[in-house]
């Protein structure tokens, strides 16, 4: 069990930089298709700023804003995103993950399609690794006890 | 500006140097955390800024354009990301370390 420890310090430099962990994980979804980045690595750093508030603050603060019903619908829903849009590109007439097809639904060429649906693929994965690392983290912090 | 690089680097070197011997020499716990929170804290962001001054002036398409600009500055950010981070998880570690109970060196000898 992580116990609160009311240090000053660390809690004022945690509340700093969460934010811009989270704003660099973004940054790193978004170019991953012009350099090294992506899903999992973003996803890894959101996760990475949710483990800081919880071993900064404690578990429970943590859990107030990030609850364990929240947590597995994110775990749930970014596969879904993946699969769906997967299985969008099957039902507009393509392969499975074949996102030029996109080009029907959406205001752009297949081109642009072909990008946005990489990217749409790309924040699915982002959600459940975020969601995934987190909640073996929770698990492995609370012993068991929740 | 290769020698204001130089400077940076070799003045990083010389931290870190310093924070080794510190590490391998001091006598108990809290000395050598005291030696290593500050040189590397100092050694790291010297060495950064001498490569973010390097780059500004060799890097992007050979030369002082946006993009050298552009990746020096995200250098800076590290910089200051270390400047905040380091001495922070330093503290961590000797607060763990006090409420864990290490007792501090004396002259006279830890009872």
């Amino acid at each position: 069990m992580i116990r609160r420890n009311d240090d000053l310090i660390i809690e004022t430099l945690a509340r700093l930089l969460i934010p811009f962990i989270q704003a660099f994980a973004l940054y790193v979804l978004f170019l991953g298709h012009y350099s090294p980045g992506g899903g999992f690595q973003g996803g890894v750093l959101v996760a990475a700023s949710l483990i800081l508030l919880i071993i900064a603050f404690d578990l429970e603060k943590t859990t107030k804003r990030f609850s364990e019903k929240f947590n597995v619908i994110c775990n749930g829903g970014g596969v879904f995103i993946y699969a769906g849009i997967g299985l969008l590109c099957i039902l507009l007439g393509g392969n499975l993950l074949d996102y030029s097809v996109l080009s029907k639904i959406l205001p752009v060429g297949p081109e642009e399609a072909r990008a946005l649906g990489i990217l749409g693929v790309e924040i699915g994965v982002e959600i459940t690794v975020a969601a995934c690392l987190v909640s073996i983290f929770i698990d492995l912090a609370a012993n068991g006890e929740n | 500006m290769e020698i204001v690089t130089i400077i940076f680097v070799l003045g990083g070197l010389f931290f870190f140097f310093a924070a080794s011997i510190g590490l391998l020499r001091f006598p108990d716990f809290y000395a050598r955390m005291h030696a290593t929170g500050k040189g590397d804290t100092l050694g790291g962001f010297l060495i950064i800024l001498g490569l973010a001054v390097y780059n500004l002036f060799h890097g992007g398409h050979g030369g002082f354009d946006l993009a050298s600009i552009l990746t020096s500055v995200k250098i800076i950010f590290i910089a200051v990301f270390i400047f905040l981070a380091n001495p922070t998880a330093t503290h961590a570690v000797f607060k763990a370390g006090l409420d864990s109970g290490v007792v501090p060196w004396t002259k006279e000898g830890s009872k």
